[in-house]
């Protein structure tokens, strides 16, 4: 005999995903979950960005590795409120996980949550942690051919940052072609061009980032 | 890689509906899952088969239905799935969007043994 289930398999990763979220509006967060492969630039885009609206806005961060708390340490160095989660064999980061430190914090003033994802252009596109904005960081040394090879990310993907914008003239890079890869997955997709090394790009970047967060806590002034 | 949390996800389902409908032994799981979802199915079935082992769904076959994401031509719009990395019209070499994101990842329906209900 046949049963009708019909019922998502990770429901259970969704449900607290969805209880992440209240989490967040309540105390004033916007969430961002940054994905990436290892390499790309994912903690230096975080210190990047910091640097450019800390006079504007609250940041905590939440770091997520198989191992380590390289990306930690240099987080809190500067000042920033950060927490560490060792995954050990996980390729991603879920809801629960998140759920499981999101306490560590203070809060009441506005604030953005970098949440880095485990580096990986595949798992984590499958787990929604409760974030408002999804992004890829793709950087220049990995290839043109990233959104062909790894679509399902780049599908999760609200906004792209593509890193490493100043070593184009080294490298084989057909900017085109990458683009032509975006294209299919969306009709219009912000991406911006940007250097950790040498700034470019970041203050459009964090421009696009505060006016987001106006959206979601209107009024806000994007300001403490 | 994660398909060891996937099954255990799909196989807490699978036997809360079975428990809730009196059924006591779940002989078949059909699943449908996207091409977007990263899942490996004879992994899943791997780690199934060991973590069912002594509830209802020891020994439960899954069956998977794969779907395949679609993508449609900006020019003809005639829909179309990609081979390799070509996203161009195979009609009319137009380019194209993704149309059916092949994101699907549930449980269908399970089969269970009459005589039980």
């Amino acid at each position: 005999m046949k049963i009708d289930v019909r019922r998502n398999i990770l429901e259970a990763n969704k449900e607290l995903s969805l209880r992440n979220s209240d989490f967040f509006r309540e105390n004033r967060v916007m969430a961002v979950n940054i994905m990436a492969a290892p390499g790309a630039g994912k903690t230096s885009t975080i210190l990047k960005t910091i640097d450019a609206l800390r006079e504007k806005m609250n940041f905590i961060v939440v770091e997520g590795d198989i191992a380590s708390s390289i990306d930690t340490d240099k987080i809190k160095k500067r000042g920033v409120p950060a927490v560490q989660i060792n995954t050990g064999h996980m390729c991603h980061l879920d809801a629960n996980m998140i759920k499981g430190v999101v306490d560590n914090f203070e809060y009441g003033q506005n604030t953005v949550l970098f949440i880095e994802n485990v580096g990986n252009l595949v798992c984590p596109a499958d787990f929604s942690l409760g974030e408002d904005i999804n992004i890829v960081i793709a950087s220049v040394p990995e290839g043109d051919d990233k959104p062909f090879k790894y679509p399902a990310i780049f599908l999760k993907a609200d906004i792209v940052l593509l890193n490493k914008i100043d070593t184009l003239d080294s490298i084989d890079f057909d900017k085109d072609f990458f683009y032509e890869g975006l294209s299919v997955l969306r009709t219009s997709f912000p991406v911006f061009e940007v250097s950790c090394k040498t700034g470019e790009g970041f203050d459009e970047w964090a421009n696009w980032l505060m006016t987001r967060y106006e959206e979601k806590f209107p009024g806000s002034g994007s300001a403490r | 890689m994660h398909e060891l949390s996937v099954t255990e996800g799909l196989l807490s389902i699978v036997n809360e509906e079975a428990r809730k409908r009196g059924v006591k032994k779940v002989t078949g799981i059909n699943l449908v899952v996207g091409e977007m979802a990263s899942i490996i199915d004879e992994s899943v079935q791997f780690y199934f088969d060991i973590l069912s082992k002594g509830t209802a769904s020891e020994g439960a076959a899954l069956f998977f239905r794969k779907v395949a994401a679609e993508y449609g031509c900006r020019t003809c719009n005639h829909v179309f799935q990609k081979k390799s990395y070509d996203y161009n019209c195979p009609l009319c070499g137009g380019k194209a969007i993704i149309v059916n994101k092949g994101q699907e990842f549930y449980i269908d329906s399970i089969e269970v043994e009459n005589d039980e209900n």
